[in-house]
């Protein structure tokens, strides 16, 4: 039996799960508790979020995340694949980034809108 | 003269002003300081937002961005880069703007949504030496998250809020050492998912019932004290930890940004930090209402937005509705035992429709616990709870029926069951 607070939302119930027993888990308040209890015990999986460069935008950063939940041990590696890729102004929200990172099967995508600005990176406006 | 002008455009302003149109106001404008909208949720690049509200899972950027699109289905007026100086009793509201310049605009009602801010060294008194690298964990969110920039390369975090949490996170993926997050109680005031997922994913330790007692380094931080503190929050002699870092990062806690609302003569809880509110969240100034953070500090923007939508819908129904009528019965509502604030702290049950929310937050860890409304010697509600804590707000929802039983005030209180 392993205790664990599930991450699936902010509310963080505390479940335990039967390893004996199929990973049964209790303690969950929805059917997504159940699942990752099981996962967290057998796959463990994260969300990546990060950010990439992005010339042309209001901001020098895009922020991007990983469209699903990828290996837990994979996380680096998928900062790692980040690195280097530069967008342009304009970006939409959910726009590939990087396909298949990684071989996880989970693409990179863009998660904020950027319109054209041509104002050059670092450039302080006065 | 406008029907609404709300202050800050961040999740609360954006969900007060599209609940205020979607109440039939048609005269709204949003001022907003920043260049842009979405208030701190453009630098919140983490997921976890929205499970509530969208019934999905997605970024700050994503939840803000919804929000916007919303807002631009609507004709509300937007005026960005402008600074509110002052809000009158007579719901004047002087501002100031790059585009504009000076000017004083009137609003048949007020929704304050200005958000907050974070404690900084110099609110917590560390002792030691004044040199770079000392940063609030917003204030390195923003740099790495949307400017770019790396603040630091072997870090400390004091601190568990959510912030320094998520920010322990995000300094490892970017390549930093995080050492150490580092908690003056002895429980941590971050929700647990992201101790589990901030910390424990990275072997990133915790250390409760610390604080940093100095700070070593000329130009730039070269070290960081940590002590182990007592029972009354005092340092344990003997007990430092000497750790070698250039940064630290403090998520000490938020502050309500109230300068506006204090000047306007608006009544404030000590508690909260924010305005006293009714149950609609009007403040004592008729016609003034406050939501989000501004009001109490939250943990989810999903609950920013539902109470800012109640704000929105209110300032509506009281510029559409006309006066209050007078001699309306206010329940009074008391902190008892384990609590530490409520919101509402005023409830006028006949405006209540069928339920009323109330959002409060306890003192300590509970387990097994009961929430206990009574209002003088009669109990009027209970609610079971298996996990209660500080770092987690607490919401019960008061039926209608029960507060028309009530009299001149409501107490709200826990008792730990026995096992």
């Amino acid at each position: 039996m392993k205790e664990l607070i599930c991450i699936v939302c902010p509310k963080g119930c505390h479940l335990k799960v039967d390893e004996e027993k199929g990973f049964a888990v209790t303690g969950n308040a929805c059917p997504r508790g159940a699942e990752y209890g099981k996962l967290e015990l057998t796959n463990p999986t994260r969300v990546v979020t990060s950010t990439v460069r992005c010339e042309g935008g209001a901001h020098p950063r895009c922020p991007v995340k990983t469209d699903r939940a990828v290996p837990k041990g994979k996380i680096f590696e998928v900062m790692a694949a980040l690195e280097g890729i530069a967008l342009s102004a304009p970006v939409a929200v959910g726009q590939v980034v990087l396909e298949n990172v990684c071989g996880t099967g989970a693409n990179v995508v863009a998660t904020r809108e950027f319109l054209f600005l041509e104002r050059k990176r670092n450039q302080k406006e006065l | 003269m406008y029907d609404l002008i709300v202050i800050g455009g961040g999740p609360a302003g954006l969900a007060a002003a599209c609940a205020a149109w979607e109440g039939g106001l048609r005269s709204i404008l949003i001022v907003e300081r920043d260049k842009e909208l979405g208030g701190i949720l453009n630098q919140c690049i983490h997921n976890g937002f929205g499970l509530h509200h969208f019934k999905d899972e997605l970024t700050g950027p994503e939840y803000a961005g919804r929000f916007v699109k919303l807002l631009g289905e609507t004709g509300v007026e937007v005026r960005l880069d402008t600074m509110v100086l002052e809000v009158t009793g007579q719901r004047q509201v002087h501002m100031v703007g790059k585009s504009t310049g000076y000017r004083v605009d009137e609003a048949q009602s007020i929704v304050l949504a200005m958000g907050c801010r974070e404690r900084t060294r110099g609110a917590i008194a560390i002792p030691g030496s004044r040199p770079a690298g000392v940063f609030t964990a917003g204030a390195a969110q923003r740099y790495v998250n949307m400017e770019g920039w790396m603040p630091g390369k072997r870090v400390v975090i004091l601190g568990s809020g959510d912030i320094g949490l998520i920010m322990a996170r995000r300094m490892t993926l970017e390549g930093a050492k995080v050492l150490a997050c580092v908690e003056v109680m002895p429980y941590s005031g971050g929700l647990n998912r992201n101790i589990v997922q901030c910390l424990h994913d990275y072997d990133i330790p915790l250390y409760l019932s610390h604080t940093v007692t100095d700070i070593r380094g000329k130009d730039r931080v070269e070290q960081v004290v940590v002590s182990e503190v007592d029972a009354s929050r005092n340092p344990v002699p003997g007990t430092e930890m000497v750790f070698d870092c250039d940064t630290l990062l403090l998520s000490v806690g938020l502050i309500p940004e109230n300068e506006l609302t204090r000047q306007a003569g608006i009544a404030i809880d000590r508690r909260t930090n924010g305005a006293v509110v009714y149950e609609n969240m009007e403040t004592s100034l008729p016609g003034v209402f406050a939501c989000g953070n501004v009001c109490h500090v939250h943990d989810l923007v999903d609950f920013v937005t539902a109470e800012s939508q109640k704000a929105g819908a209110a300032a509506a129904a009281c510029v559409l509705g006309g006066a209050a009528s007078a001699g309306e019965a206010v329940l009074e509502v008391k902190n008892g035992d384990g609590v530490t604030y409520t919101v509402p702290q005023r409830i006028r049950p006949q405006r209540v429709d069928k339920l009323c929310g109330l959002f409060f937050r306890v003192n300590r860890v509970c387990r097994d616990s009961e929430i206990l409304v009574t209002s003088g010697d009669a109990q009027i509600a209970r609610f079971k709870r298996e996990h209660l804590a500080p770092g987690e707000m607490e919401r019960i929802d008061l039926p209608r029926a029960l507060l028309d039983r009530a009299e001149g005030e409501l107490t709200v209180s826990i008792r730990e069951v026995e096992q």
